[in-house]
Order: structure tokens, then sequence, then C-alpha cells
């Protein structure tokens, strides 16, 4: 039994005839950054959408500080609390401020007091920034502010682990920087990140740990340096290759 | 800068004065040829006795208004009936839990028949129907039964509209409510229903003004309401002119929904879109 | 030889009796059999020749049995008919139309030449529709089911505070507000057979209708019901007489008004309302005063 927060086991998931993870093995040790890197359609979205149980696993394991979460019956929610979520379009509640966003899930499910909460998302935006932004709504802010909310949000109900699915790609270039500035900022606070990303430079520089998808299956993994100067296996080779070509690394 | 912008707005304050004098003329051309020519057509006077009869309608108005109290009060008391109703329904058919799946069938089979039955049919199967069944008075009152009837079939239509509502909200409003570990009850009833109600505003408007009227069919089942009490002034006094009293009666009501709702779509419109394509 | 004579003796013959056949008075009961009217129906009629005659749809009884009028039984089925032949038409030339009751006695041209649905003669009903002598007159009776508070009434105190019901548009309907005033304000229906549905339902205790109506409800149509009692004529404001419904002004009431008075004096009429209403005796009277 490891000791890694997170750990995946031969994990398959299927939607219909397409089988989009083909046995998936992945350990993430606590305080760890691990990206997840590779084409479009590898699975890197499903695999977290299947970490924090959004999506029923077909066959494997997942394996939570050694507790088996996707044990049939298993209640999703208090793992959805340890396990926090951002998205690419970000998906912030149209129709509530930015401080309801924020403080919708600590009040109904952690039953913290509102005006506990309200002080708490105040503190956090200032952390991040944010603080005139308390009483906007979403559609008064722009992308990058929208997105440095969504991750706020995520981190009101203080999960262990974050995962973010490519939380920078529906964003406009200038704005890209001030969340990866956010996303800096947890790791060097300590906390567990899982990201599945495009930005390769992003994801060189912050890594303990990259790993490349194709096909549903882990093709290469390893150090930054490792995956990005030296790939081992063809595919990955090629990939980068590409990535290169289109100056994006 | 220069003088394009100032050809513009006088081009501009041009163009509107036309447009405002053509509507104007266009406008009062059409009222004057409707007060100048109708009075001259043949039969005129007898439409205008049958129709519109100045001492038949106020010697009906009084007793219409009082039927109306009536409809009025089944409306009030239907309405919020209907709203909850549907809203239970909609939210049962939307529900992915497999616990729930015999109720789902059950939602499913009371939209499908309330709705394809005319509401006549169900006014007067549940009105003489279900009483007949041997309950008490009071109990047994058309005006429970009847309201009923009407509670149950337009709840099956609004039921359709806030499923509509509900399925309209992206699913990743809901992937993002789950991932903060909201329950699915959590999530409904604080992210789904509040921007789904909000979107169904203008179709469930638009079904609170048709129930306004069809509170009426309550009628056949014996309660005198202002359309009853309407259709008996016609027949004693051989005259029109109380439905067209029971009609302006209506439209007071009516009209200020309409407007409203028509308002209220204006206001989102512009909330969500903005500029206008001409 | 022989032949020719007796054949032109025969055609002769014939001819002679198919000229004096049409006036000859002898004939007049088999023209009347396939008769088409007499001098005074002569262009009055909707269509020449035919007499068109409107009602109820459907027909209730003890007025028109089993909703054929055409099989003339039932009393208005047997009054019409026996109008119609004093009038001069045949069975042949008789066409029946169904109206609603309402429609018949609001403006406007008609299908009919005349219509008998139990209409009672009112003076707000002359303004727009023409009406016959009456046929019929009758009074306003109420029925109950078994257990209903209106059984046993003597008098319209005992009725104070019954839920009734009736037809809406009919006398009956203004005899329950004019002259009984109960404390509860009275169920209306589009037909009386809504009203039986309610009375059924127990949503209302009693029916006011026309007595012969009221004692087919009774005998007939519902059981444990009874009539409770009728109301003397000089309660209603009209009395309940019935009339034939023509359009306003129309010249054929005076033919049809003679045909009736002749009914009247040979009999016919009581006959009639022998055969179908009996029983007008037989239900107490509810006193009014």
């Amino acid at each position: 039994m490891s000791t890694a927060k997170i750990s995946l086991r031969e994990v398959h998931k299927s939607f219909g005839s397409h089988s989009v993870l083909n046995g998936i093995d992945i350990e993430i040790a606590e305080g760890s950054v691990v990206s997840l890197i590779g084409p479009s359609g590898s699975g890197k979205s499903t695999l977290l959408r299947c970490i924090n149980l959004l999506e029923p696993i077909d066959d494997g394991e997942i394996f939570l500080d050694g507790i088996d979460i996707s044990a049939p019956g298993f209640d999703a929610n208090p793992v959805r609390r340890r396990i926090g979520m951002v998205f690419q379009n970000f998906n912030l509640f149209p129709h509530m401020s930015v401080q309801d966003n924020i403080t919708l899930s600590p009040v109904r499910t952690l039953g913290v007091n509102n005006a506990l909460a309200r002080t708490k998302a105040l503190e956090l935006l200032e952390r991040f920034g944010l603080a005139d932004k308390v009483n906007a709504y979403p559609d008064q802010l722009s992308g990058g502010q929208q997105q440095r909310v969504a991750i706020i949000r995520a981190l009101a109900i203080e999960p262990d682990v974050l995962l973010l699915d490519e939380i920078t790609s529906s964003l406009d270039p200038e704005l890209v920087g001030e969340v990866l500035d956010v996303v800096r900022e947890l790791k060097n606070s300590g906390m567990t990140l899982v990201l599945a990303t495009h930005e390769m430079g992003f994801a060189r520089d912050i890594s303990d740990e990259v790993c490349v998808l194709d096909g549903g299956l882990i093709i290469e993994r390893g150090t930054p340096t490792q995956v990005f100067s030296a790939p081992q296996s063809e595919r990955a080779q090629q990939f980068l290759e590409r990535i290169i070509r289109a100056g994006r690394l | 800068m220069g003088t394009n912008s100032g050809r513009r707005a006088a081009y501009e304050r041009a163009r509107k004065r036309r447009s405002t004098v053509v509507a104007t003329v266009s406008s009062l051309a059409v009222v004057t040829a409707i007060v100048v020519l109708v009075p001259h057509m043949p039969r005129w006077d007898r439409v205008h006795e049958s129709f519109f009869n100045g001492e038949r309608f106020a010697n009906s108005l009084p007793r219409l208004l009082d039927a109306f109290v009536l409809d009025i009060k089944i409306f009030a008391w239907s309405m919020p009936a209907i709203v909850a109703l549907a809203l239970l329904v909609a939210i049962t058919r939307n529900s992915r839990s497999a616990a729930l799946f015999p109720l789902r069938i059950l939602t499913i089979a009371y939209t499908d028949i309330m709705r394809g039955v005319p509401i006549i049919l169900w006014i007067y199967l549940i009105g003489f129907g279900v009483p007949g069944l041997g309950i008490d008075r009071p109990w047994n009152s058309p005006l429970i039964w009847g309201s009923v009837a009407l509670i149950l079939t337009y709840a099956s239509y609004i039921a359709e509209v806030f499923r509509a509502g509900i399925e309209s909200v992206h699913e990743s409003q809901r992937a993002a409510a789950r991932s903060l570990g909201l329950s699915s009850w959590q999530t409904m009833r604080h992210v789904v229903l509040p921007q789904a109600i909000r979107r169904v505003i203008p179709p469930l408007m638009n079904d609170m003004v048709s129930l306004q009227k069809d509170v009426a069919l309550v009628s056949l089942i014996g309660p005198i309401e202002i359309l009853r009490q309407a259709g008996i002034d016609k027949s004693k006094f051989a005259n029109f002119t109380p439905y067209i009293a029971a009609a302006a009666i209506f439209l007071v009501i009516t009209i200020p929904l309409t407007r409203t709702t028509d308002w209220l779509m204006e206001r989102e419109r512009r909330r969500t879109t903005g500029t206008r394509i001409s | 030889m022989r032949k020719l004579t007796l054949s032109l003796a025969v055609t002769g013959t014939l001819l002679l009796a198919a000229c004096g056949g049409s006036s000859s008075s002898s004939d007049t009961t088999a023209a009347a059999a396939s008769g088409t009217g007499n001098e005074c129906t002569t262009g009055k009629t909707l269509t020449a020749g035919t007499l068109t005659i409107g009602t109820g749809t459907p027909a209730y009884s003890p007025w028109v049995e089993n909703d054929k009028p055409e099989s003339k039984e039932g009393f208005e089925a047997a009054v019409a008919y026996a109008v119609a032949a004093e009038l001069g038409f045949g069975d042949a030339a008789i066409t029946w139309v169904r109206t609603g009751f309402d429609e018949a006695v609001q403006p406007g041209k008609k299908n009919f030449d005349f219509n008998l649905q139990q209409f009672t003669i009112t003076d707000e009903r002359k303004k727009t529709v023409s009406f016959s002598e009456s046929y019929y007159s009758t009074n306003q009776a109420v029925v109950a089911l078994a257990g209903s508070p209106a059984i046993g009434a003597t008098s319209v105190a005992d009725l104070k505070d019954v839920k009734f019901g009736a037809q809406a548009g009919t006398t009956s309907l203004d005899f329950i507000t004019n002259v009984i005033k109960p404390s509860a304000e009275p169920f209306a229906y589009d037909d009386n057979a809504g009203a039986k549905a309610a009375l059924e339902a127990q949503q209302i205790d009693a029916i006011v209708v026309d007595l012969p109506t009221a004692f087919y409800i009774a005998a007939v149509e519902l059981t444990g019901a009874s009539v409770v009692g009728q109301f003397p004529a000089s309660a209603s404001t009209t009395p309940d007489n019935f009339g034939l419904v023509f359009d306003l002004d129309n010249p054929l009431v005076s033919c049809v008004d003679t045909a009736l008075a002749a009914l009247k004096d040979d009999g016919t009429l009581a006959a009639i309302e022998k055969t179908w209403l009996s029983d007008k005796a037989n239900a107490p009277v509810i006193a009014v005063s």
C-alpha cells in the first residue's frame, strides 16, 4: 500500500463503445504537482473527472489516502469536498454574485456560518487581488478574473487536492499569466495539484512530474527535464516535436 | 470627426422625422376609417343594438363583476398549486437516481395523459366523476374538483415548460456544483432551478394568461362565474352585450399581465444580447 | 272491331277519371297523406310544400321518445304531427332539424318553420321570436333524491337552505332566483344532463324543472329520485305556457294558431296530453307565500 495521496490502478473508462482510458496507473504524492499533457482526446479531462468521481470508472481502483473511493456505492460527496476542481470554462454560477459563488458550498455542505464564510471568502479574494469584485456578477468580470474566482471558489471548501482541467485554454493570452500566478502560489503553499494543460512552458516550470497521455494510456512519465528534453517513447517524441514547431514550447 | 458626423446626425434626424410622420398619418387613417366607415355598413344598427347596447352593458355590469370574483378566487388558489405540482413533476422527471425510476414513469404517464385530453373533458370527468363516487358535502363541491381538474391539466403543461428550462441549463453547471461537494438536491435547488425558472418566465406568464380565462370552464359543472352569468343575461335579454362586457372585464385583468410579460422579455433580452440589428 | 271499341272505352273512362279526380272532394284524404300544406301555408314555409320543424338535441322524454320525433311518440312529437296534419302536411312532407335550446330563441334567421322544446312564452323572448298560442301549460316542480333536505317541503320556506340547480337560460333558473330565493346561489348547467349529474354527485340537493320533465326524471332517469312537489301557476311571474317558436313576425304563426285552436276544440290536444303526460295532479303543491 503506497503512501501516496492519490493513486490510480489500472483505471479503465469507456463512453459507450468508445474507450477513453485504457489502463491508467498513477501515483500522486502529497504536496506534489503533476501535469498531464497530450493531444486532444487522449483522456486528460476524463482522467481528472474520474478522480473526483464525476465520472464513474468501468474498471480499476482509485485510492484517496489509502481508501478505495471507487468502490460501488461509495458516497461521493465527502470525496468532492476533499478534491476540488476548476474547469476550462470557469462554470461560475451566473445568477449569484462572486461572494455567493464562493460561500455557497462552505455554508451548505460544511455547515459554516454565513458571516464566517463571507469573511473567509473576502480573505481569499484579497489574497488573489480581487477584493473589489466581491459583489460583482460573473458577467461583469474578465475571463481571467472569472477563472481566478473559480479557483477561489474551489479553495473555499479547503480541499486537500485541486484538479485543474485546462484552466487557461479559454483565456485571452494576456490573461493567462495572472491565472498561472495563482497556481504558482498554490504550489508554493504546499497544495497537491493535478493539472491537465496545454501550457507546456508552465508545466515544465512548476511540475514535479509530467505524464504524457495518448490513446488513454500514459506513454511517458518523469520529471519535466526527462520528458521535455529526452522523451523515450516515439509517440511522445512526435507530440513534443509538433508542440515545438507550433512555437508553444 | 468632421463633416461626416454632422451630416450623419442631420440625416438621422430627417429620417426619424419622416418615419414619425408616416406612422402618425397611417395610424390616424386606420382609426378614422374604422370610426367613419363601420357605422355606415348595412347592418351596423343591428350589430350595435345586439353587441354594443349601452343600457344592457350598464345593466349587466354589476352582476358580471360580482360573478367575476369567483373567477379571481379560482385563479388565486389554483395558480400556486399548479406551479408547485409542476415543479415537483419536472424535478422528479429530471432526477437521475435509480430509486426514483417508478416515479419518473409515473410523471411521464401523467404529463402524456393529462395533456392528451381536452380540458373540458377533464372538467366533466373529475368535476362530476370524482364526487359521484360518494363524497360528502362540502368535499364534493364542483369548485374543489373543477379546480383539481384545472390544476392537474395545467400542471402537466407547465411541468414541461419547467423541464425545458431545467434541461437548458448546461451540464457544466451541474459538474461545477457537484465538484464543490453539493448534493444532487442542493445542486437542483441552488444552481439549476434558479437559472431554469428565470429562463422560462415568458412561457410561464403565457400559461398564466391562459389560465385566467380557462377558469371560466368551471361554469360547466355548476358555479355561476362571469361567463355563465353573461350567458344567462344573454339568453334572458336576447342580447350579446353582456358578453362584450365580460370580455372587457377579462381584458382589464389580462392586458396588464401580457404587457408585463413583454417588458420582462425585453429586459432579459437587453441584459443578455445588448444591441438590436434593425 | 269489338277489341278496338273496348280499348277505346277503357281509355276514355280512365281519361275521364284522371281529369275529374283532382277536383273531387272525396280525394282530399288521399291528397292529405302526401299533402303539402293548405292555402294558408302556401308561400309561408321555408321550403315550398315542406314543413320544417325544429326540436332539441337530444330531445328528451316525455316530449319526444327515444330522441326520434319521426316516430310521433312523445307529447311534443305528437303535437307537432297533429298541427302539421291540421295544416295539410302529410308525414312525408315533414322535415326535422335539431337546434340547441338557447339558439332557437336568439335573434336571427331560423332554419325551421317552427321549433318546439318546452319554450315558455315570455315577454323578453317575444322581442326576438314569435310564439304561437300556448299548446300546453305546466308548473315548475322540484326533483330530489332520497335523503335530500328538500324532501317533504311543503312551502318555499322549507326550501330556503336547499342547494338548487337548473338549466341556464330557463324560466326554471329564474324561478329559483326570483321566487324561491334560497340562501345559497343556485348552480347552472348547459343542460338538464349536467343538473342530473350534479344531483347524483350530491353537489346539489334538488333540481327545478317543469313538471312533466320532473316526473320523467324521477320515474325513469334517476333511481331514488322523487318529485317533491309543484309550484302553483300563480307563483311564477310568467306562468309556464309552452308555445311554438317562429322567426319574428312570421306570417305562418296565424295559420298554426288556427290549427291549434281546431285541435283544442275537437279534443285532439287533450287526448295527446292524456296519452303522454299523465299524473299532472299527482304532485303535491308547494305553497309560495
